[in-house]
């Protein structure tokens, strides 16, 4: 076949394309995937016993807020590394603003801190089983989110994987937040950003290999 | 292209809104652009510049819906012409190499960039090796022009079948390029 008579195949008959096809993608895959580590921490987790006292509490409210801040980077980081040619200037500064703040908050509450209270405050009680907790979350909205990308165009695959990886991390940690105790800012600062890094590696790792188009 | 890029930008949209006449005018002027932008980084693999030329043009048209009308279309195409070029480097790499003529300098040869030349794979061949559920709405939608609703008819196949067959067999043109089925 030529290369005139393929043009002209590919134009006959095209049709209109939905314009943000790219994002109604991703919206369905975190549907799946918030609905899927919902499924999970009722199964395994149960929501946080104290919920109903913990909406008073403002740190309840910062914390739900850096979640849902670290998702809405996630969401921008996989539509960008979809479209070929994009920057990804705006996925990196709103990545960066809710980890910094959380980070400068942290430093604040440690400086104030004795020496007992700054462990309490990074460890908490639950520093174990928080990050692989939020990874074990992220699982369904792992899958999902790699389902999206092999019908979009990622150009730099490992780059993408990792994109995937850390949007369903932060829906992970997102659901996970309703579930965990932990208050502190340093906790929040660590071991979050912790389990959000592990599916962020996975995907890295396995981008290359599934992501081909 | 930085000089066609308002233009080539104002087909594509239009193309992307239902408009086959725009579509197919940029198709054919990208398929020029291409051609000179893949010569320009295959001078040692002459041969290969036609086939792909037409796998981008395929990529380019498969992957449509991901190009956003905010950001410069000579970025979204050159992402895509590359990510190509590396992939075709990656396939060249984990075959045997060592028949190829690599480094010959053929330029005397080469003909000038807008003119194409042949393509040494025929996507042709390889149309005819999908399945029917496939092949059969491309061959009517996409080659004899034929209605979705008329395509439908001929072949006792839904609508909507047909739509899907069209796209799927689009992508599994691409596969098969890649040399995955």
């Amino acid at each position: 076949m030529k290369t005139d008579e393929l043009v002209t195949m590919l134009a006959t008959g095209a049709g209109a394309v939905e314009s943000n096809a790219l994002t109604r993608r991703f919206v369905i895959a975190t549907g799946w995937g918030l609905l899927g580590a919902a499924a999970l921490m009722a199964l395994l987790l149960g929501v946080r016993h104290d919920l109903a006292q913990a909406v008073a509490h403002p740190m309840f409210w910062v914390k739900l807020t850096y979640v849902a801040a670290l998702a809405l980077a996630g969401f921008i980081a996989v539509s960008r590394l979809s479209r070929p040619g994009a920057s990804l200037l705006v996925a990196a500064v709103a990545l960066a603003v809710p980890v910094l703040l959380m980070w400068a908050l942290a430093g604040a509450e440690l400086t104030q801190a004795n020496a007992t209270e700054r462990n309490a405050l990074l460890y908490g009680q639950t520093w174990r089983s928080c990050p692989l907790l939020i990874a074990a979350m992220s699982v369904p909205a792992f899958f999902a989110t790699l389902w999206a990308m092999t019908g979009l165009a990622p150009t730099r695959l490992r780059l993408a994987g990792a994109g995937a990886g850390l949007a369903s991390g932060t829906i992970g940690a997102f659901v996970y937040s309703l579930h965990c105790t932990e208050m502190g800012a340093p906790f929040l600062g660590s071991w979050y950003l912790l389990g959000v890094l592990i599916p962020t590696a996975v995907g890295a790792l396995l981008g290359p290999r599934l992501l081909r188009w | 292209m930085r000089a066609n890029e308002q233009r080539l930008r104002d087909l594509l949209i239009q193309g992307l809104g239902g408009d086959a006449v725009a579509y197919h005018a940029f198709l054919k002027d990208l398929s020029r652009h291409l051609r000179a932008f893949l010569r320009r980084r295959l001078r040692s693999l002459p041969d290969e510049v036609e086939d792909l030329v037409q796998e981008a043009l395929l990529a380019v048209h498969n992957q449509r819906h991901t190009y956003d009308s905010g950001q410069p279309l000579t970025a979204w195409v050159h992402a895509i012409a590359k990510y190509k070029l590396v992939d075709l480097m990656r396939r060249r790499a984990s075959r045997d190499v060592l028949t190829d003529p690599l480094g010959d300098e053929n330029d005397v040869f080469s003909t000038a960039d807008g003119d194409a030349a042949e393509a040494r794979r025929d996507l042709g061949k390889l149309l005819e090796q999908l399945p029917d559920r496939q092949r059969l709405p491309i061959i009517h939608v996409k080659l004899e022009g034929r209605s979705v609703a008329e395509t439908a008819q001929i072949t006792g196949m839904s609508t909507s079948a047909v739509k899907v067959g069209v796209h799927r067999g689009l992508k599994a043109l691409s596969a098969r390029i890649r040399g995955d089925k």
